[in-house]
């Protein structure tokens, strides 16, 4: 059914009886075209893109739980294309673009809201590295504002401009950055994918991949075996585990992130802000609770949840940086798993092994490039090229080393 | 999470550091395919879902780096031991 005012008043006359489910709760059949592993926003978006610009409808995507159960329905919606690095920006960019015509590619209301991303800074030399990061920016098309105090006090005026140890002298803002609905994203794209014949599979777990030689040809299931000329990999922090069942080790380690919502509370923040001196970044949902979260744990896990120290320093950055959410409770907090990578940018390639393909690393930034990974990896998929934006997304950059470390940290995974 | 110091006592998180998987060594430079061998060592990781061995740097106690093990799917420590005696805990 299509989403419209009409079907909405039609539907409003008759009672609202006459919705359908959304998608399809397929059961899987015994070969595809392709296969996606990772019924997330990534691997679902690569299904809707695979059908839509390919032509390529033969595709099953299996999920182990329920679709979005995993880091897309875990995340704090943050949307934003503000990459320094030449590898990264145009393919986030990519990105921005397609979330702002999702709502109409999908017919469905992702709830995409440009309220803008600004990110502080407390210093003469944050100042610098922000100003060089905007003109970066803007050299490859993309909008960016440097602020100085005045203008930041303009946008969020309740900040500790003046707190001692880090005062804000100002800001670099992405207007077009701003916030989605998650949940939504995983359904639209999932709508969109089911209608074109894609069959999304639930509760079906990989448990091991067949082959014929090196060569994949599907996987094994909890649900049987399905085969496929092409499998990809779209599984987050689960992607050593998943790969592991084909002989593959990766320059990937799981760490888990939490994040934060307070009770909810009349408009307060417009935007998204990052405090730039701590780790510390909050937006305020349209539900109204404060959606916020700072840093990674720091160690390996598998759990989805973190630990207290990190729940206190994500609240104490938030303090030093607006006092006056001091009072506002908090609701719940949760954890999901990262592929943290090993320079912080992901991998969307071929694996060593023939019809195996991955899409991993997107350390904590994978929200928001969900629309450009889906696009990126389904082009990969159909085309056995990388998408011009995604070219430097290798697997054997590691080896050669033309790694894309936006931090600039090196390998150490839980400083990225 | 609590972790065992062999020489403090079971301490609080927040005293310790983490640095990662504990079983990679430093490959030896003068073998034929160091190359290779150097970028297994600093970029591939096993990434175990379970008993993982980790190394852990107490640098509020004692300064002693530790080899921790503990289960990546439940956060329960299952043993640590000064990192100087190499084995295991």
């Amino acid at each position: 059914m299509h989403y419209s005012v009409f079907s909405l008043m039609k539907q409003a006359l008759a009672g609202h009886r006459g919705w359908g489910p959304a998608w399809r709760d397929a059961a899987p059949k015994p070969a595809y075209d392709v296969i996606v592993v990772g019924g997330g926003g990534h691997g679902l978006a690569t299904a809707h893109y695979l059908a839509k610009v390919h032509g390529i409808s033969r595709v099953a995507v299996v999920e182990k739980g329920w679709i979005g159960s995993g880091n897309a329905g875990r995340n704090t919606t943050i949307i934003r294309s503000n990459y320094l690095l030449p590898g990264n920006n145009p393919f986030y960019e990519l990105s921005m673009k397609l979330w702002e015509g999702l709502e109409q590619d999908l017919n469905y209301n992702t709830m995409v809201s440009q309220r803008g991303v600004l990110n502080l800074y407390h210093s003469d030399s944050q100042r610098d590295a922000y100003a060089r990061r905007g003109n970066a920016m803007r050299m490859h098309g993309v909008d960016a504002e440097l602020l100085d105090q005045e203008g930041v006090r303009k946008l969020v005026p309740f900040m500790d401009f003046d707190n001692a140890r880090f005062p804000i002298q100002g800001g670099l803002l992405q207007r077009r950055g701003g916030t989605a609905r998650h949940d939504a994203v995983v359904w639209g794209y999932a709508r969109a994918a089911s209608e074109r014949g894609v069959d999304i599979i639930q509760n079906c777990e990989v448990t091991g991949f067949l082959r014929d030689g090196d060569r994949v040809i599907g996987v094994e299931t909890t649900r049987g075996p399905i085969r496929a000329n092409k499998v990809g990999m779209a599984v987050a922090g689960n992607t050593s585990k998943v790969a592991r069942l084909a002989g593959l080790r990766l320059p990937i380690e799981s760490h888990v992130l939490q994040a934060f919502v307070s009770e909810a509370i009349k408009p307060f923040i417009a935007g998204v802000v990052t405090f730039g001196a701590g780790h510390f970044y909050i937006s305020q949902s349209d539900k109204g609770g404060l959606v916020f979260g700072g840093d990674i744990d720091g160690y390996n896990s598998y759990a989805q949840r973190g630990n207290l120290p990190i729940v206190e320093d994500v609240c104490e950055g938030g303090m030093a940086l607006m006092p006056a959410i001091g009072r506002v409770r908090m609701l719940r907090s949760w954890g999901g798993i990262m592929d943290m990578s090993m320079d912080g940018s992901p991998i969307i390639d071929h694996s060593p092994m023939p019809g195996l393909y991955l899409n991993t690393g997107w350390c904590y930034g994978g929200f928001k490039a969900t629309p450009a990974s889906g696009y990126c990896f389904a082009h990969l998929l159909a085309s056995d090229e990388s998408h011009a934006t995604a070219r430097a997304f290798r697997l054997d950059r590691y080896a050669t080393g033309h790694l894309i470390d936006e931090r600039g940290v090196g390998a150490q995974p839980n400083l990225h | 999470m609590h972790i065992p110091c062999p020489f403090c006592g079971e301490r609080d998180l927040t005293e310790f550091t983490y640095l990662g998987d504990a079983t990679i060594r430093r490959p030896d430079p003068g073998a034929d395919n160091a190359a290779q061998l150097f970028y297994e060592a600093t970029y591939l990781r096993d990434n175990p879902a379970g008993p993982h061995q980790e190394l852990w740097y107490h640098g509020a106690g004692c300064r002693s780096w530790l080899r921790v093990t503990r289960n990546t799917q439940t956060h329960e420590v299952l043993g640590a031991a000064f990192a100087r005696d190499g084995a295991a805990p």
